[in-house]
């Protein structure tokens, strides 16, 4: 026999899992059977040898209980300090979490696994602290007794006859790397019990003495034994599957549960796990959802949402789908899409005629299931009291029923004036028809009226012995009846088909809004818009406040939009944290930070969690139930993506507008190193020669060399300039300091600054004496002016006259420089002021093409705007139009002294 | 007394010391130099200089706190050296106690200019004050009789024109900021500083040939004015 090679895949698997939990931390169960058998004295011993190791131990809760044995054992370590909750008007101590995982010690003794957490602490329940503590990568060691495990819950009530309310989900005793059965023979612990070494509070006295009776000590030590044989036999098999010795299952079985209002659905769900377990399978617990659905009352909807929240607790899958009038078919159809093999459904007792009337769910899905088993488990008398009670339907409105009396009568008249007494038939069908449209106009039950009228009228008026209900013929009697079936079953049969109608219509709406949501989404263009729209949405939808919370650069949530209802305190603003670090939902309604006012979702998305969708409910929180939950979740999704889609998008952006800067860099470096090189190679020239060769040069020679130097130098001053200049405009490093000027003064400025290089040049100035004043920097309206007459200089020859003209609109000043060149290429308008770009007919002139691409970064920093344009009469023009922004203050009158 | 006046050029670039000490030293002037602030404030004590030349980027002092430390005890005229795009540490320097500025590049003839004109204001004070008559080739200022003619003819002024004038005058040569002009002459510091465009558009109107193109009142941009002079 050759032993089965194992998959290449699950080998690697095999070999993450095992790294997985060597980093993981290690969760140690002390496991007991009952209080007082030493769980904790246990927990501390072990973890004094741990301490002993060089570990470093502190303790999060250990609760002595007065025990000095105890107690003693518990000295000589560390331990987080409590913190303290208002509960009630008294402050009770509780276990701090955010303490412990501030200290991060290596091994944290956790007493109480079951212990439920004051109200105000992050989590429900102290077993959620502990999962929290092992995300955090520390070492917890923790007690538990057998009656507190969740799935053992019916079996410890069975036996005990006590209720527990405490309990702990088997996924986290399943979690444990390690198992510890702390066990003490049921003799030995009433020895202990009688010796007062057992705790007991004085309060609960009398049930814990109907607790300690020897009989369910022993049935509860047998419990605690068998469950950790079971642990034992699951970490066995676990290995040997791991390890490839032998194959211990098939495919692997996967359980399917189907759950109701019904008070049998939570045994059916512990059931379900325990089977789940045993075989080593996973489960799924399954409501069908019918018209029915909404006409439950709130608390069985309530029940119905709690059956499946307790299946998630235990580990299941949860799935909501809608059914039609029949669910068996659609049970089946989810079963064999899910590739269940095992089928557990209750079977509530009901009395048989109403089974044989009404067909029965177990019998449909046995004669359905095919390969798939069903396990039926029976309620017992006690669970059929507590059936569901459905609402009252809607009342008819007692127009309905008028029209069923109005009908009856009309099919009657017309029967006695169309045919004669004797074509009963005839008269039979007219009665069919009347009670048949009163069943398509107003359903069931105004037509089962309508039947009973007709039978009446028929016999009252058109059979023998007529005017009396008297029945002379027998035969009759069948025409009654099959005249009052048929209208039971048009009754029927239009009732269904309402019902199916009204489902596909709230499932219409649900895809509407949806679609509706997505299409919203998608329009959105800024994070903004797409967060405000998904907020009306799901506003409009649930009838909730909502908000979304989007990370920062350090991820730490911030409100982005939210409804006005929605304050976020710093708390609300935590549970919103962590609901984004853990990517649960937390809040009111889970179990996690119940105490927050709202509820918040994951916005999980194909990356991971994007942000934190809050809602606040109004009033009746209508998102809890499933159908309602289910589409939050839905819509929840949908912004996620949408979120990310737009993160994508902007990264995207981000990275493309990266390359564009990158690559006009590069352009510009080139051009620049270029610019810069050619006046430093003039002046390094005329420089060397003079200094080698001074005497052999003529003197004008000289003087020219100096010249050109002291040119290139120039030259290279403006360019460097330029350099400085469009880096602080583009970096937003100028403040434009603007004042009201006139604008003679910076023509002035830019006219005697340009005085060299235009010398000789007509210019002609025109600048009205009527101009008001213009709110400008003049620093930098110089700059455009002189960069705007360099390029008049340079591109023009050197005869032809430069205009500089301004004219005022009222609300704004329009300055133009004008030349007489060759004017500019067509297409050149507006591109030449961009970066580095060069009119297209520029000539050998240098330049780094920076100058109007300052002018326009000026301009436009005064909120204003520049222009260039070819002259009619030949040349170009660039218009600077500046903004007035309203009348400068006045100024003060001036008296002069002995004025005429 | 052969020895021409001694200027003190407080300045850590090498390259900028050489330039100004040959261009300094052509002309006739005593050359001290100083790498840092240090150095300068202990010549200005054993040398007491004519004129400072001053860079604002000193290694180890704002040249600003060095102008405020120096006013404290001595009166020499301080030029600030100073990269253009940094109006506000020119107007900062000036209001601190510096009478003139320069900025990076300069030329010999600018330099000279600056120079000549602390050293007149420091020597004689008193040549343009009342009483006194200045005079440029195009228009005239005589205080006595508080008249003002262009080319012969007599041109009124309004009288804040003739006291911005008057102070320019008193000035002249030197930069002065907006600041210290509303000061002198509306007595407010902080009254609008258009009133002193206004004003000063109004006297180039009356006073230059071609106000558009001025050769006498010259706008120090972000500074100031300068009645330029000679």
């Amino acid at each position: 026999m050759t032993p089965e090679r194992p998959d290449p895949d699950a080998l690697l698997r095999k070999v993450q899992d095992a790294e997985a939990r060597e980093k993981r931390a290690k969760l140690k169960v002390f496991f007991g059977a009952s209080p007082g058998v030493g769980k904790t004295y246990a927990m501390l011993s072990e973890a004094h040898e741990r301490k002993a190791m060089g570990i470093d131990v502190v303790i999060g809760v250990v609760e002595s209980h007065g025990r000095s044995e105890t107690a003693a054992l518990a000295e000589g370590f560390e331990t987080v300090p409590a913190c303290e909750l208002p509960y009630r008007g008294i402050f009770m101590k509780e276990f701090d979490l955010e303490a412990a995982k501030q200290r991060r010690p290596h091994l944290i003794l956790m007493d109480e696994l079951a212990h439920t957490n004051v109200q105000g602490s992050r989590h429900d329940k102290r077993w959620q602290d502990v999962l929290e503590l092992l995300d955090a990568g520390i070492d917890v060691f923790t007690t538990l007794n057998v009656q507190h495990l969740e799935s053992l819950r019916d079996v410890v009530a069975q036996i005990t006859g006590i209720v527990v309310r405490e309990n702990v989900p088997d996924t986290v005793v399943e979690r444990a790397d390690e198992v510890e059965l702390v066990d003490l023979p049921p003799e030995d612990l009433l020895q202990r019990l009688r010796e007062g070494k057992v705790y007991v509070p004085d309060q609960a006295r009398h049930a814990i003495d109907r607790f300690f009776r020897k009989g369910n000590l022993l049935a509860l030590r047998e419990l605690a034994l068998r469950q950790t044989a079971q642990n034992v036999d699951a970490q066995m098999r676990r290995y040997m599957a791991s390890e490839g010795i032998q194959k211990t299952w098939g495919a692997g079985d996967r359980l399917l549960v189907c759950v109701g209002p019904h008070e049998l659905s939570v045994r059916l769900v512990r059931a379900t796990r325990r089977l789940a377990a045993t075989l080593g399978g996973s489960w799924v617990a399954l409501y069908v959802e019918t018209a029915r659905h909404q006409r439950y009352t709130a608390d069985d909807q309530a029940r119905i949402e709690a059956h499946l929240r307790l299946a998630e607790q235990l580990g299941a899958e949860t799935a909501v789908i809608e059914g039609g009038i029949s669910i068996g078919p659609d049970i089946l159809r989810f079963a064999q899409e899910h590739n269940i093999t095992k089928i557990v459904v209750g079977k509530p007792a009901r009395s048989r005629w109403r089974e044989m009337l009404k067909g029965s769910l177990v019998d449909e899905l046995i004669r359905g299931s095919g390969d798939i088993d069903v396990f039926v488990i029976t309620g017992d008398r006690g669970e059929e009291a507590s059936r569901p009670a459905l609402a009252p339907r809607a009342r008819e409105p007692w127009t309905t029923w008028l029209w069923a009396v109005l009908m009856v009568a009309a099919a009657s008249g017309l029967g006695s004036l169309l045919f004669r007494p004797s074509e009963l038939a005839d008269i039979v069908m007219i009665y069919v028809l009347g009670i048949a449209l009163v069943a398509a106009r107003h359903g069931r039950r105004p037509s089962l009226l309508a039947s009973a009228l007709s039978v009446a009228a028929y016999d009252y008026l058109f059979i023998p012995p007529y005017h009396t209900f008297a029945v002379s013929d027998f035969r009759h009697i069948g025409t009654f009846g099959i005249l009052m079936f048929t209208g039971w079953l048009i009754g029927t049969l239009t009732e269904r088909i309402r019902q199916q109608a009204r489902l596909a219509r709230l499932r219409e709406q649900r895809t509407a809004a949806l679609l509706r949501l997505s299409k919203e989404l998608a329009a959105s263009a800024g994070s903004m818009e797409l967060v405000e729209s998904a907020i009306r949405s799901v506003a409009a939808q649930f009838h909730t406040e909502a908000a979304v919370l989007l990370p920062d650069a350090n991820r730490r949530l911030t409100a982005l939009r939210k409804a006005p209802a929605f304050t976020f305190t710093d708390q609300e603003l935590g549970v919103a944290q962590w609901v984004f670090e853990h990517g649960e939902p937390g809040g009111r309604g889970t179990a996690t930070l119940p105490g927050a006012k709202a509820t918040y979702l994951p916005l999980r998305a194909s990356g991971g969690i994007v942000g934190v969708m809050g809602v606040l409910p109004k009033g009746e929180a209508q998102w809890t139930e499933p159908d309602q939950r289910s589409l939050l979740e839905a819509f929840a999704s949908q912004t996620a993506l949408a979120v990310e889609r737009l993160d994508l998008a902007d990264r995207n952006e981000e990275a493309r507008r990266r390359m564009d800067e990158e690559q006009l860099r590069t352009t510009l470096l080139s051009s620049v190193s270029h610019d810069l090189r050619t006046p430093l190679g003039a002046i390094t020239g005329a420089a060397s020669t003079l200094l080698e060769q001074a005497e052999a040069i003529p003197e004008a020679t000289q003087r020219e060399l100096f010249r050109s130097i002291l040119d290139e130098s120039k030259r290279m001053h403006r360019l460097v300039t330029n350099l400085l200049d469009i880096t602080r405009l583009e970096s937003g490093a100028v403040t434009v300091k603007k004042a009201w000027t006139p604008l003679e003064e910076v023509v002035g400025l830019a006219l005697n600054r340009m005085e060299e290089a235009l010398a000789g040049r007509q210019v002609n100035v025109d600048l009205p004496v009527e101009l008001p004043l213009v709110p400008l920097d003049e620093v930098l309206m110089e700059q455009v002016l002189v960069n705007l007459l360099d390029n008049a200089v340079k591109h023009t020859s050197a005869g032809s006259p430069i205009e500089v003209r301004a004219w005022s609109t009222g609300s704004s000043v329009t300055l133009v420089v004008a030349d007489g060149g060759p004017g500019l290429a067509e297409g050149d308008e507006e591109r030449i002021f961009s970066k580095l770009v060069r009119g297209s007919r520029h000539g050998s002139e240098p330049g780094a093409g920076l100058g109007l691409a300052i002018c326009r970064g000026i301009v436009e920093a005064h909120g204003g705007r520049i222009q260039a344009a070819n002259r009619s009469q030949g040349g170009a023009q660039f218009l600077v139009t500046l903004p007035l922004e309203g009348p400068p203050p006045g100024l003060p009158a001036e008296y002069e002294e002995g004025a005429e | 007394m052969t020895a021409g006046p001694l200027v003190l050029v407080i300045e850590d670039e090498a390259q900028m010391r050489r330039f100004l000490r040959a261009a300094l030293e052509s002309h006739g002037f005593r050359f001290l130099e100083a790498v840092t602030a240090q150095e300068g404030t202990a010549l200005v004590t054993s040398h007491n200089p004519d004129v400072i030349l001053m860079d604002l980027g000193l290694p180890d002092l704002d040249g600003l706190e060095l102008t405020r430390r120096l006013r404290d005890w001595s009166a020499t005229p301080i030029i600030v050296i100073s990269a253009r795009g940094r109006e506000e540490d020119k107007v900062r320097a000036l209001d601190a106690g510096a009478d003139d500025y320069l900025t990076k590049p300069f030329g010999t003839g600018e330099l000279l200019a600056r120079i000549r004109v602390a050293l007149r204001h420091q020597e004689g004070a008193t040549d343009t004050k009342s009483g006194a008559v200045f005079e440029t080739p195009l228009w005239r200022l005589d205080q006595g009789r508080r008249e003002v003619s262009v080319q012969g003819t007599i041109v009124h002024l309004t009288p804040l024109e003739y006291k911005l004038l008057v102070i320019l005058v008193r000035h002249a040569g030197k930069v002065l900021t907006h600041h210290l002009l509303l000061k002198e002459v509306w007595g407010n510091a902080s009254a609008q500083p258009h009133y002193l465009r206004v004003y000063m558009a109004q006297l180039r109107h009356k006073l230059e040939e071609d106000p558009a193109r001025p050769r006498y009142f010259i706008t120090e941009p972000g500074v100031g004015y300068r009645l330029r002079w000679p």
